[in-house]
């Protein structure tokens, strides 16, 4: 067979794969000679029980929250119109947020998109590098002087989550951690989410904390973050920046911190 | 706020800051905790099904036309919007 042919084929394949109606691949060949029919159905199947069930796992407060006869639908659509591009299921599904965005039926629970970013993000940080967090007398050694120009590495397992939605809340009561029920002050959540040693944390952040810390992640001067956190909150810079950086510190995202250099 | 301002005051010791960062996790203790689940149980497995026969046993029915009618934990959370389109909608 041609190297072409050999695409077609394989195309064919991929594509009789994800289309139920689709007709048994050409070329299959079953041991009496005949096209493999049922065969080849319980494989088309199983291929879609097993994307079903990978999303099923990396997304379970999605499931929980719209119900699994609710989930296997949508992740049935998922699955057929993006099939993984990666042997590693892990990274499988890291457009179901969008997905969710635009799907029919699901506009009223438009912070779903949210809590699917948050799920995303502790699959991520599960299997991120290990870092050594710093320790906190790194910092107590330092000059204040020195401060402003301090630059930190985070955690390279670290997401930020923002949103308009009370994403923290909303994780925490379908993930068990906190009683389900209804929602009455429903306000925007930011989260970290983050390993520092060996679980994933959820840390909910107080407001222009998520600001403070992309700034940090994106190698800004300590001092430089600490204004832009604050200009989108108002509190009292020094302090708040002082201790959200103890909190860092103290939660172990910070791995590491480079002092003096000011571009 | 300008950057010199925010600089110099935090010359001020990180000690203190350590304190009431301490302070406020006391504060916070019940609350973190409870957000800090860990990701018990989440393992490679997600590349195990689909990789044996799991789907012998377990079939996947497909709707010929489908909407997502949402029905799981959300009805209980509700929204300030109300809920009340989240029963099926007839279509």
């Amino acid at each position: 067979m041609s190297p072409a042919g050999g695409v077609a084929r394989e195309r064919g394949f991929a594509h009789a794969l994800l289309d139920a109606a689709a007709a048994t691949p050409e070329g299959l060949i079953g041991r009496d000679g005949a096209a493999p029919v049922r065969r080849f159905a319980v494989y088309r199947n199983n291929v879609t029980v097993g994307l079903i069930d990978a999303l099923a796992t990396r997304f379970p407060v999605v499931r929980a929250i719209v119900g699994e006869a609710c989930f296997t639908g949508l992740a049935r659509g998922y699955a057929r119109a993006n099939p993984p591009r990666s042997p590693l299921m892990h990274l499988y599904g890291a457009s179901f947020p969008t997905f969710l965005a635009e799907a029919v039926g699901l506009e009223e629970l438009d912070y779903l998109p949210d809590v699917s970013r948050l799920e995303s993000a502790r699959v991520h940080a599960y299997h991120a590098a290990d870092a050594t967090p710093l320790d906190v007398s790194a910092f107590a050694a330092l000059d204040p002087g020195v401060l402003g120009d301090l630059r930190l590495s985070l955690h390279p397992s670290l997401t930020l989550v923002r949103s308009h939605h009370p994403v923290a809340t909303i994780w925490a009561m379908n993930a068990g951690a906190i009683p389900l029920e209804p929602i009455g002050d429903w306000r925007g959540e930011d989260v970290a989410v983050v390993r520092p040693r060996l679980e994933v944390e959820v840390l909910p952040l107080s407001p222009g904390a998520a600001t403070f810390l992309d700034a940090l992640d994106r190698g800004v001067a300590f001092a430089d973050a600490a204004v832009e956190g604050v200009e989108a909150t108002g509190g009292p810079v020094p302090h708040d920046a002082l201790v959200g950086l103890a909190r860092l510190v103290q939660a172990g995202l910070v791995v590491g911190l480079t002092q003096g250099v000011t571009p | 706020m300008n950057r010199s301002i925010a600089a110099a005051a935090f010359a001020t010791s990180l000690v203190a800051a350590f304190a009431a960062a301490a302070q406020a996790d006391d504060a916070m203790k019940g609350k973190e905790k409870c957000f800090g689940v860990a990701l018990k149980g989440q393992n490679d497995c997600a590349a195990g099904p689909g990789t044996t026969c799991a789907g012998t046993a377990k079939m996947d029915h497909q709707g010929n036309a489908w909407k997502a009618v949402p029905a799981g934990t959300c009805v209980t959370m509700k929204t300030p919007k109300g809920m009340g389109s989240l029963t099926p909608i007839k279509s």
